[in-house]
């Protein structure tokens, strides 16, 4: 009896200092429904995927993979990377619903759209 | 007779060798073969004459120049397609100082630097000034223009310059256009030169003679080489239309690390090796990417442009030369 209250007492702080961790943690895909956060993949001149479809509020990462630097321009003006050379990134919050076209200012050709919803 | 003469002409055009490669085609193979062979055009008919013997020809005689081009140096470039991209721009110059005569200057069509940052454009200019041409003339590519719009390109490169960057000059009674056209890319769309530029090169050129060569510079194409890859200017024809009336108008480019050449009536467009990288041929890899070659063949992939004026002659010879 005595050790089961003894475990008991411990179990409650061990469980309130998981919830406390659960809650200060960073995001991820496993803790999440759905993609919170999400992911664009920069590679042979190209956006991968083209179309990225996410949650109002999410954030979307995208990682040059390319040997050549690109950047990330809304043409509505909403974001704008800096350069970014290989394995550099640049994330941007979507707070509102909508459709978001963008492209490479460095290489026009490459274009991708975040579609919020 | 006539009839005869123009045969005659005519099978020279379609067949110069005999071997079954007309002329367009024997341009062609030039251009990816990067051979020695100075071809001037006299009188619409391709002459050849062997790279050395065109040079000496020209010593001592008034009015003939010569220049280089080179391209693409991409400084701050490290990936394996090029970890040294120091040595080759190094070895260009080494290049052009063996040539027999020094041209009197060089001609930068962009992609100086990798990411527009001054410690790249310094080395450029540091390795430039062991050039036996003491004068070099740039225009801007994509990477040099990167942060801030261009105006750190300006403050280096343009302080004779319009707008973002456009100018003009004139050698030996050869007028000289230096376009932009790397700024303000539309989403999907190509080169752009913009309504301001077009206004300045209409009004630039409209008490030229007609007998003025011209020589237009610029860093994307000003022909439409492969859309698909960004490989064109969206409002070239409006520049080369204030062009038309001159009897002899090259036009010299970069951007696609590749030589290839078109003659359109009176104007020969041509595009030079980088000193940097290859890139691959217009659709035959997924991206127009650096393309990876064995290191001991990466200097037969780089090079510069020679281009000489002879006075009298109709057009300019443009011969390439890789680095190896």
């Amino acid at each position: 009896m005595r050790r089961n209250v003894w475990v008991a007492g411990l179990a409650m702080p061990v469980m309130t200092a998981m919830l406390l961790l659960a809650g200060t943690e960073s995001v991820t895909a496993n803790d999440q429904p759905s993609a919170a956060i999400a992911e664009v993949r920069i590679d042979n001149f190209s956006f991968g995927p083209q179309t990225l479809t996410v949650p109002v509020g999410a954030t979307v990462t995208w990682t040059n993979r390319d040997d050549i630097p690109h950047t990330v321009v809304s043409t509505d003006g909403v974001f704008k990377s800096k350069v970014r050379d290989t394995d550099e990134q640049f994330s941007y919050t979507f707070a509102k619903a909508g459709t978001y076209p963008y492209y490479c200012s460095i290489h026009p050709k490459m274009t991708g759209q975040i579609v919020v919803q | 007779m006539v009839n005869k003469k123009q045969g005659l002409i005519d099978q020279k055009l379609q067949d110069v060798n005999n071997d079954g490669i007309d002329r367009r085609g024997f341009l062609k193979c030039m251009a990816w073969a990067g051979t020695g062979l100075v071809w001037t055009m006299s009188g619409g008919i391709p002459v050849s004459r062997a790279f050395a013997k065109t040079i000496d020809r020209s010593a001592g005689k008034g009015g003939d120049f010569s220049f280089v081009q080179i391209s693409d140096s991409h400084m701050g470039f490290n990936k394996p397609a090029n970890p040294d991209v120091i040595a080759t721009l190094q070895a260009a110059v080494d290049k052009i100082n063996g040539l027999p005569k020094p041209p009197e200057f060089l001609l930068h069509t962009g992609d100086i630097s990798h990411l527009s940052k001054p410690e790249q454009f310094d080395i450029v200019d540091q390795v430039l000034k062991s050039a036996s041409a003491k004068e070099v003339f740039f225009v801007p590519g994509e990477h040099d223009v990167l942060e801030d719009n261009g105006k750190s390109y300006l403050e280096r490169y343009g302080k004779n310059a319009k707008g973002a960057g456009w100018y003009s000059f004139d050698k030996n009674g050869v007028h000289f256009i230096g376009l932009v056209n790397v700024l303000n890319l539309k989403s999907g769309g190509l080169g752009s030169l913009g309504g301001e530029q077009l206004e300045w090169m209409e009004k630039d050129v409209k008490h030229l003679k007609h007998s003025t060569p011209i020589v237009v510079f610029a860093h994307i194409p000003l022909w439409t080489v492969y859309p698909e890859w960004g490989w064109g200017t969206e409002d070239s024809a409006q520049a080369l239309a204030y062009l038309k009336k001159f009897g002899s108008v090259t036009v010299l480019n970069g951007h696609i690390h590749q030589t290839m050449q078109k003659v359109e009536g009176n104007v020969t467009f041509h595009t030079a090796m980088s000193t940097a990288f290859p890139q691959p041929q217009p659709g035959k890899a997924e991206s127009p990417g650096p393309m990876k070659v064995p290191a001991e063949q990466l200097k037969s992939v780089l090079g510069i442009t020679y281009v000489k004026y002879m006075r009298g002659e109709h057009s300019l010879a443009v011969v390439d030369s890789t680095l190896g």
